[in-house]
């Protein structure tokens, strides 16, 4: 094993040349950023104190 | 005789012999490494999540509330039978606004414009002003204890400036003579912004029929426009005032500044 690294493993677990790589994880980024947009986001927002603008 | 000297070579120094030097060394598990990378794994997310939170998400449900809006703009004007084909008289005098009755909690009663605020900017305003049931949901509440759109006494209307699709983000960017139309079924409210109040967020002065003046009865119809200050807190409240102008029918068609926005085609 070379760089024990997780991102460094990630790399190369990936197959293909270079450039096969870095799409396989352009659209690995792009579905994890939907994922935290639509689900995990909106999720984490319902754990936070709720701001106020009204008067009492 | 000769003798020849054989030397043991000395170690040399390749590229070779320094990738594998360093493969080595690498080979070793770093378990501070994997820590570290998953620390700055969570870093970046923290401010994905603030930007999300503070900024993408606001985009999101202001374009949502947007076009809820303008819908729900265009549905009164057909149950109104009201279309922009004929030509509108843009300068009369109505008379005295209709006023309607309070609506249920919760629904949505009218929309606002605001020119300030941006040319294509609507948004929905709910009876109400409770967190998860209104504001939550990206509308504007309106007090339930103030004053309906036109009727003599305060309108008071409450939103986010940060989160929830901030519908109120420019709120400190009103200034002394801009346009604020209240549209619901019966037609259009125009208030003129006239000042900016801070208060603390127990300032319920503002609210009063006659803001700050405790029990005494209105002669004016004013409007109350809240939001919390400073933007990124929630200890004090920015309050925009705007004073009654003028009232138009539904099937009179919308003021002139606004008309181009509310006539758009979908």
């Amino acid at each position: 094993m070379r760089n024990p690294e997780l991102y460094a493993a990630l790399w190369r677990v990936l197959p293909g040349p270079w450039w096969v790589k870095l799409l396989i994880l352009l659209v690995l980024i792009t579905a994890l950023l939907f994922c935290l947009v639509e689900w995990i986001f909106p999720w984490v927002n319902t754990l936070l104190p709720l701001p106020d603008v009204t008067v009492e | 005789m000769l003798r020849i000297e054989v030397m043991s070579e000395p170690p040399v120094v390749t590229r070779r012999s320094l990738r594998n030097a360093r493969k080595k060394r690498e080979r070793r598990i770093s378990i501070v490494g994997i820590f570290g990378e998953l620390l700055i794994t969570c870093g970046v997310l923290v401010f994905l999540f603030l930007g999300w939170q503070l900024w993408l998400n606001d985009l999101i449900l202001g374009a949502v509330d947007n076009k809820d809006a303008a819908e729900l703009s265009k549905v009164w004007d057909t149950t109104n039978n009201f279309t922009d084909d004929e030509p509108q008289i843009t300068t009369k005098d109505y008379g005295d606004p209709v006023v309607s009755t309070a609506p249920a909690e919760g629904k949505t009663f009218a929309v606002m414009y605001v020119p300030r605020f941006g040319k294509d900017w609507v948004r929905e305003i709910a009876e109400g002003t409770g967190l998860t049931d209104v504001l939550n949901t990206r509308r504007i509440g309106h007090y339930d204890n103030s004053q309906m759109p036109g009727e003599i006494g305060n309108f008071a209307v409450a939103a986010h400036r940060l989160t929830y699709g901030a519908p109120f983000k420019d709120i400190n960017l009103l200034r002394a003579g801009d346009k604020v139309y209240v549209k619901t079924e019966k037609g259009y409210y125009t208030y003129v912004v006239r000042n900016l109040e801070y208060v603390d967020r127990h300032g319920v002065g503002v609210l009063y029929k006659v803001p700050q003046t405790e029990g005494k009865d209105p002669t004016a119809r004013v409007m109350t426009i809240m939001s919390c200050n400073p933007v990124w807190s929630t200890a004090e409240r920015i309050i925009a005032y705007a004073v009654y102008e003028s009232w138009r029918p539904i099937t009179a068609g919308p003021p002139a500044e606004i008309a181009p926005l509310v006539n758009a085609k979908p």
